[in-house]
């Protein structure tokens, strides 16, 4: 029995079995090996993001330890703390930090109280089809360019300007002005991630709720928002970060004021001092760097 | 039945009760009346409008007409937080941010119950599902059947009268599914609740019952105890959906039985012997041949194409017959009191 199962086993596949193509061959390689076929797939993007975001960091990071000639305007590829010295201990760079990051925490709490509620009506209220037509909404503003939108809100808050028209106010240019403006532009960054955030929230959780005898606003506080922290933390890094960074904002409506953006433009540009803007870049990154290990925490990474 | 003839209302009354979405209506013009204590059924295939029943009842639906009264007191419109039913859903819908023993506990914590309290109450509601020993682990971290215990434990540790059940057990593998049968039917003992009971699985409905409603295109089509509904179904679709009938109908009842009308004969009923053409006394007999033989492990299921037409399923012991061949010619025949007589529904 078992002579019979290999005879008739081995005898049709010799001859019948197709002599494989070069491309079939690398398929069936590619099929066994698994590392490879990860390695062939990875290498290039690795390759980009390692020369041109990793290394770009580092020498930044590096160069805020280099000086300048103040005479020549030289860049000197010598060891200093200067840089990072005068950012740590002079008061305007200081005042400037915090003032960027009262702006930044400003325009994020505005930016989540305004979304908190669009995105609950378009993640659980809305008909599918006006849900589409929503998403379509907020993405909209997104098409149009940063600066035309910038420009746009200058003359919205000039002193002729439509603001003052209509209402008979304007905050004029200053924090405030760059505040209300950045809140518009980041708005729809924060919208969305806490848009599909409340979409992840079953109904039959928040039915459970109700069943169980917990109103609406019991609800809201033990059962939604609980769950919505890790959303509401991944809108609020976009909303951070973006205007921890801006410079062209504040160039635009912040009348006198400095962020840490401008204070790096001008030494670029300006002063011509790199190393000296490379240390000021050094704050972002740093504050950054706290607030992705503090959202980490809250599971908001896995959100994006 | 009972609870119609005693003084107290029943549990849940229904009262033409109607829900149309669009322009279809979901549930049609319901009437139903559920007692204290009962194991409630509605069985029915999807969107026969049992959950839709289910969900209304619970206040997650409101009905397009009707009336539902709980209690004798008339809940129609309320919410569901102001209604002393709850649920167990379909998927658990379990509180994923809080461990399991503050899931059973939420209900407790809405309404105000100290905090020493609400820990004792939801332990004890936990051991009686035997899930005590995995209070502080996050629902995540259970298997299907925990979790459904879980649901359970969430459900009746604010003490409802009337227990609502979503499909409960439409996730869980069949060893678990019979197994969590009993303990539910065990629950609903010791509770002394009314269950209401929604599923697609009859007999799932069949072995847990007090009384089953078999739902169709928004209606019930028949009510009854699991015994009447499986024993007497009253039309050909309760016949076709609970439990396996041979459905005869228009030229086939006039071809097998000689007379005109829809009967049903349960596989079970019907007898197979080896030889075509002998005389059966007060049996219904047919001839024809064997078309495949199906092994149940212990019973068969026999499927004979008669030769007057219709093929007839028989259900009988594995070792009833000598032989089962394919296409052996025998004789089929039923008794007469076997025979049901239906409304034929299409």
């Amino acid at each position: 029995m078992m002579s019979i199962v290999n005879e008739t086993r081995e005898a049709p596949t010799a001859p019948s079995a197709p002599s494989p193509s070069p491309a079939r061959r690398l398929s069936s390689v590619l099929d066994r090996k698994p590392k490879l076929r990860l390695g062939m797939l990875l290498s290039l993007p690795l390759l980009w993001l390692g020369l041109v975001y990793v290394v770009a960091i580092l020498a930044v990071l590096l160069t805020a330890f280099w000086s300048v000639d103040n005479m020549t305007g030289e860049l000197h590829r010598s060891f200093t703390f200067d840089n990072v010295h005068a950012v740590l201990t002079e008061q305007l760079y200081r005042s400037v930090t915090l003032r960027t990051l009262g702006i930044a925490i400003a325009v994020t709490a505005i930016d989540v109280v305004i979304a908190l509620p669009i995105a609950f009506y378009m993640g659980k209220i809305a008909a599918p089809r006006t849900r589409r037509w929503l998403v379509i909404a907020v993405l909209t503003p997104l098409w149009a360019s940063y600066l035309v939108k910038a420009f746009a809100w200058l003359s919205l808050l000039s002193g002729k300007g439509l603001l003052s028209q209509v209402l008979g106010w304007t905050p004029g240019y200053g924090v405030t002005a760059v505040i209300l403006t950045q809140a518009y532009i980041w708005l729809p960054f924060v919208i969305l991630p806490i848009y599909t955030g409340f979409e992840r929230v079953p109904n039959s959780l928040l039915e459970a709720s109700a069943d169980l005898g917990g109103k609406t606003g019991r609800t809201l506080r033990s059962v939604v928002l609980p769950m919505m922290v890790p959303a509401i933390v991944a809108g609020s890094l976009f909303s951070f970060s973006l205007t921890l960074g801006d410079y062209i904002t504040v160039r635009l409506v912040g009348g006198t004021k400095q962020m840490l953006g401008t204070l790096i433009y001008t030494d670029v540009g300006a002063a011509n001092n790199l190393p000296l803007a490379a240390a000021v870049a050094i704050i972002p990154i740093v504050i950054m760097g706290i607030y992705l290990v503090v959202a980490k925490r809250t599971g908001a990474l896995d959100r994006l | 039945m009972t609870a119609q003839t005693m003084s107290p209302p029943p549990a849940i009354a229904l009262e033409g009760l109607t829900k149309r979405f669009d322009d279809v209506a979901a549930v049609d013009g319901l009437d139903l009346q559920i007692g204290d204590g009962e194991f409630f059924s509605m069985l029915g295939p999807s969107g026969s409008g049992k959950t839709t029943v289910l969900r209304m009842i619970g206040g997650f639906e409101q009905p397009t007409d009707g009336r539902i009264l709980l209690h004798g007191n008339d809940v129609t419109g309320t919410a569901p937080f102001d209604r002393d039913v709850n649920t167990v859903f379909q998927d658990y819908a379990l509180f994923p941010h809080l461990s399991v023993r503050d899931n059973v506990a939420y209900g407790l914590k809405v309404r105000g119950v100290s905090r020493s309290e609400r820990r004792a109450r939801a332990s004890e509601a936990l051991a009686k599902v035997r899930l005590d020993h995995l209070a502080d682990r996050r629902p995540q971290q259970l298997s299907g059947g925990q979790r459904q215990r879980v649901a359970l434990a969430r459900a009746i540790v604010v003490q409802p009268k009337v227990l609502l059940l979503d499909e409960p057990l439409g996730a869980l593998d069949l060893k678990l599914r019979e197994q969590m049968q009993v303990e539910l039917k065990e629950l609903q003992r010791s509770l002394g609740i009314t269950f209401i009971f929604v599923t697609h699985d009859q007999e799932e409905a069949l072995t847990l019952s007090d009384r089953v409603a078999v739902f169709n295109a928004g209606k019930i089509v028949q009510l009854g105890t699991p015994e009447e509904i499986y024993a007497h179904p009253l039309n050909t679709y309760v016949a076709g959906f609970v439990g396996t009938s041979n459905i005869f109908t228009g030229d086939d009842a006039q071809a097998v039985l000689g007379r005109p009308g829809a009967f049903s004969v349960r596989p079970e009923d019907v007898r197979i012997e080896d030889r075509a053409g002998r005389h059966t006394e007060g049996r219904i007999a047919a001839d024809g041949t064997i078309a495949e033989t199906i092994y149940l492990g212990g019973r068969q299921r026999v499927l004979v194409d008669l030769t007057s037409g219709p093929r007839i399923t028989v259900v009988e012991a594995h070792d009833s017959r000598d032989t089962a061949g394919r296409g052996q010619t025998v004789q089929v025949s039923f008794a007469e009191r076997d025979l049901r007589e239906l409304e034929d529904v299409g």
